[in-house]
């Protein structure tokens, strides 16, 4: 079987290093870069856009080129959150806890690479997983079902404990402001409204969590960063010299860990249909910053804190082509543009196109080995031109911050509602600043909210009203073991380290 | 008053005319920013290929000067989408696609307080099927053993579908009224993860549309017991019509498109002349034939003005029947 596996990547790279496909690879690269850089736009609307160019290549090319795109806006998404403070994909938005902070310290580079490199690990992570267990994995897929998914959405508000900080207080009541948040609207399984404030219809389709996490990071943060620094420059011009960049590739290994455990996070996360980049990406700082031997100093400027969602992002984005290609399901809104894309081109995505269509699996399993490459060096390029950004003063960056997070709070759902709402979530994200309240839980809360609250409910449904079937999935409980150990650990590290202290006062 | 006038006068005169005064009006309008295109279900269910199929037409064959863009509203049975058109009233660059939904939704959800006869008819592009789908391990092969299975097996057994109070759950109420068992329903938020969790065993029956289900027959991952057309459609030729076995279900899903109310004539017009085209098309028709969907009559605004009273008429009396609480499962 490894054999055959091979004999068919080999056909897939060589259908991969054909002149069209190789320009289709870099050429979808670079509009990635630019799609996911820009707040709002993001993965899915290039695609979108895009997707009328490829009728004019053969299907292979132009599920090529749209893979490249969706591949390199991972990449860019990490781009404006690091060098702006907003979040250019809702998948980057865990980017922006420590990147940002990074760049105000005057090491927007380091961050660049950090996020560069770790792209690129979680992305040859993915793509080797998918080469190898594609079909297993499409079989694991299938046997999640309502109670295993909720148990994976536990296994994820576990992590929120990681995300919070030391006051606990404080965490809860983040997370359940995003929850409230995640129910206004439509309830999915009723359709009844629900918290329809004063009958505007724009609550009805829900809070778009980008309009939320736009504006607490991109409005917040410029309030913030007004206040603080009154408009003077605050980074000074790095210079990007050769022994700068080595010295910051040295710093591979304080991150590679978080890295590696978001790539492999992420991947699994990307491959249950319904998840995606966005939660695995936040799952993945979460779990970092819980095992990290030094979880304070998360939040404030660490490589680490980079590293593992922009890895996780990466798989996941891998990961999501799975369940689209084995059963047709798209594991995220941008998969699902390509599956109709699929369709178009006279494919049907399902349980046959691996031994039907085995030219168009293994020759986009082949560009994405390629794509790979091409990002991370496009990437390692660009960054002296992307630090430049940093340079400009910010009385001239806040006009344009604001105007980027006006477009990217309006793009999503084309409506001036979330513009305004948008607005007052950043006078919202400015006051808990102030009051040094953790946002990252509410806006990882209005993610997952919807998805654990609808299977909750259909596994009662299926239960007739009786938790029960939660004991007779192996794969829920063990979710919900891990869910509990996360949620202790912490517990048990601060019981060792008030010890600690106390040995040492009673020492000293 | 005026505006269904002219439309009734443009779809009973001369086919000539009816081309003429398309190709003026097409002249007279054209979209100038992207249309939005919306979709009142989820992602990778049969109403979000269509779209996307439809969107793909349009650009492959330059249809459009400007492109179309499919949004999901998937929200409450469709209820999100219907509000947005609703709010739409007047804008000539927002068209919808509708299920069945588009009449169900408006009766369970009083409080929409949303009327469809105000919307702008554009066009019919299909009649879509149901079949019941089970898993081969199941050992189901005839209606007969599935009814018997479901009255042994009582509220254990769960029929997954898309929502609630739209069609799979309708079509679900009117098969445990014809056979007078009393199944679980479970909604989910569209009809590929509903095929997905039946292929997976966390459900046990599906009344699927054929393009959600078809790969998976292909693969032999599920089988389809009976049909609910009045006559078997040519892609599922052994598979007998509930009607030939003695019971009388029969049930379509409507694929149409709809504009917002007060959209102007020309501009509807020229959605119309488009929708026709993407109709004819090569493309449309073949997926139409793999996948057992009824594209054999197209209708403009008169016919489908008339189809959609019918519609809202059959689905009040249907809902009366069958009680709305059997189907939202209260």
């Amino acid at each position: 079987m490894f054999q055959e596996i091979l004999v068919h990547l080999g056909e897939g790279l060589l259908e991969a290093f054909q002149p069209l496909n190789m320009m289709m690879i870099f050429f979808g690269c670079l509009a990635g870069l630019f799609v996911g850089a820009l707040p709002g736009l993001g993965s899915v609307n290039g695609v979108a856009i895009l997707l009328p160019v490829t009728f004019l290549v053969p299907p292979t090319s132009a599920i090529i080129f749209l893979a490249a795109l969706y591949y390199g806006a991972m990449y860019g998404g990490a781009i404006s959150s690091i060098t702006l403070g907003i979040p250019g994909a809702s998948t980057a938005v865990a980017t922006v806890f420590d990147g940002r902070p990074m760049a105000q310290k005057g090491l927007a580079d380091q961050a660049l690479m950090a996020a560069a490199i770790a792209s690129f690990l979680g992305g040859t992570v993915s793509i080797v997983l998918f080469t190898l267990f594609a079909p297993p994995l499409a079989k694991f897929a299938l046997a999640f079902g309502p109670p295993e998914e909720f148990s994976l959405m536990i296994l994820a508000f576990a992590t929120f404990v990681g995300l919070g900080g030391d006051d606990i207080p404080k965490t809860i009541f983040s997370i359940l402001i995003g929850l409230l948040l995640a129910t206004i609207g439509l309830d999915i399984i009723s359709g009844r409204p629900r918290l329809i404030f004063f009958d505007i219809p724009g609550f009805l389709h829900g809070i778009n969590f980008l309009v939320l996490a736009i504006g607490i990071y991109g409005i917040g943060e410029m309030l913030w960063t007004l206040e603080t620094t009154q408009g003077k420059v605050q980074v000074e011009n790095v210079k990007i010299t050769w022994k700068r960049f080595v010295s910051n590739l040295k710093q591979v290994k304080e991150y590679i860990g978080g890295a590696t455990l978001g790539s492999f996070l992420g991947f699994f996360v990307g491959t249950l249909p319904a998840a995606g980049a966005t939660p695995a990406s936040l799952m993945s700082y979460g779990l970092t910053k819980t095992f990290s031997k030094d979880p304070d100093s998360f939040g404030k400027g660490k490589p680490a804190g980079v590293a593992a969602p922009e890895a996780a992002n990466n798989s996941a984005s891998t990961g999501s082509m799975l369940p689209m290609i084995t059963l047709g399901i798209p594991g995220s809104p941008t998969t699902a543009v390509l599956l109709g894309g699929m369709i178009i081109w006279g494919l049907r995505p399902g349980p046959l196109l691996f031994a039907e269509h085995p030219e168009f699996v293994w020759g986009l399993v082949g560009s994405m080995y390629i794509a790979n490459f091409v990002t991370v060096v496009l990437n390692l390029a660009l960054i002296p031109v992307f630090v430049k950004v940093l340079a400009t003063p910010f009385t001239v960056l806040a006009p344009i911050i604001f105007t980027l997070c006006v477009v990217g709070g309006f793009a999503p759902t084309q409506d001036m509602h979330d513009v305004w709402l948008m607005l007052l979530f950043g006078v919202f994200g400015y006051l808990l600043r102030k009051l040094d309240y953790p946002v990252a839980p509410a806006v990882l809360a209005i993610v997952l909210g919807p998805l654990a609250e609808s299977s909750l409910r259909q596994t009662l449904i299926a239960g007739q009203g009786s938790a029960a079937v939660f004991l007779e999935r192996p794969i829920a409980l063990t979710c919900f073991f891990f869910a509990l150990m996360l949620v202790l650990y912490p517990v048990y590290q601060a019981f060792t380290r008030k010890g600690k202290k106390k040995a040492e006062a009673a020492e000293a | 008053m005026k505006n269904s006038f002219k439309k009734i006068i443009t779809g009973v005169s001369a086919l000539a005319l009816c081309t003429t005064a398309a190709v003026t009006a097409a002249q007279a309008w054209e979209p100038k920013k992207p249309v939005e295109l919306i979709i009142m279900a989820g992602k990778g269910g049969g109403a979000d290929q269509m779209a996307r199929l439809w969107q793909g037409i349009i650009q492959q064959n330059k249809l459009s000067p400007r492109p179309f863009i499919p949004v999901n509203k998937p929200g409450g049975s469709g209820g999100e989408a219907l509000q947005y058109l609703k709010s739409k009233a007047g804008d000539n660059h927002v068209v919808m696609v509708t299920l069945n939904s588009y009449y169900t939704t408006p009766i369970m959800q009083p409080e929409l307080n949303v009327d469809i006869s105000t919307f702008t008819p554009i066009a019919r592009m299909a009649l879509d099927t149901f079949l019941l789908w089970v898993r081969p391990d199941e050992g189901i092969k005839t209606l007969d053993e599935y009814v018997e299975k479901v009255k042994a097996a009582g509220k254990d057994w769960k029929v997954g579908g898309t929502g609630s109070g739209q069609e799979d759950s309708i079509l679900t109420a009117m098969m445990e009224a014809e056979f007078g068992y009393d199944v679980t329903y479970i909604p989910f938020p569209g009809g590929g993860t509903v095929a997905k969790n039946l292929i997976g065993g966390h459900i046990d029956s599906t009344v699927n549309n054929p393009s959600e289900q078809s790969e998976f027959y292909r693969a032999g991952q599920s089988m389809p017991i009976v049909q609910f057309n009045d006559e078997r459609s040519p892609a599922y030729p052994d598979t007998p019509t509930a009607k030939e076995l003695g019971h009388d279900i029969v049930y379509y899903m409507q694929r149409s498109i709809n504009g917002p109310a007060d959209m102007d004539p020309e501009a509807a017009e020229w959605y119309r002349d488009l929708f026709k085209k993407v109709f004819d098309s090569a493309e449309w028709q073949k997926f139409c034939n793999e996948d057992g969907i009824d594209c054999s009559t197209w209708l403009d605004a008169a016919g489908l003005e008339e189809f959609h009273k019918n519609g809202l008429a059959r689905h009040k009396n249907l809902i009366e029947q069958v009680g709305a609480k059997a189907i939202t499962g209260e």
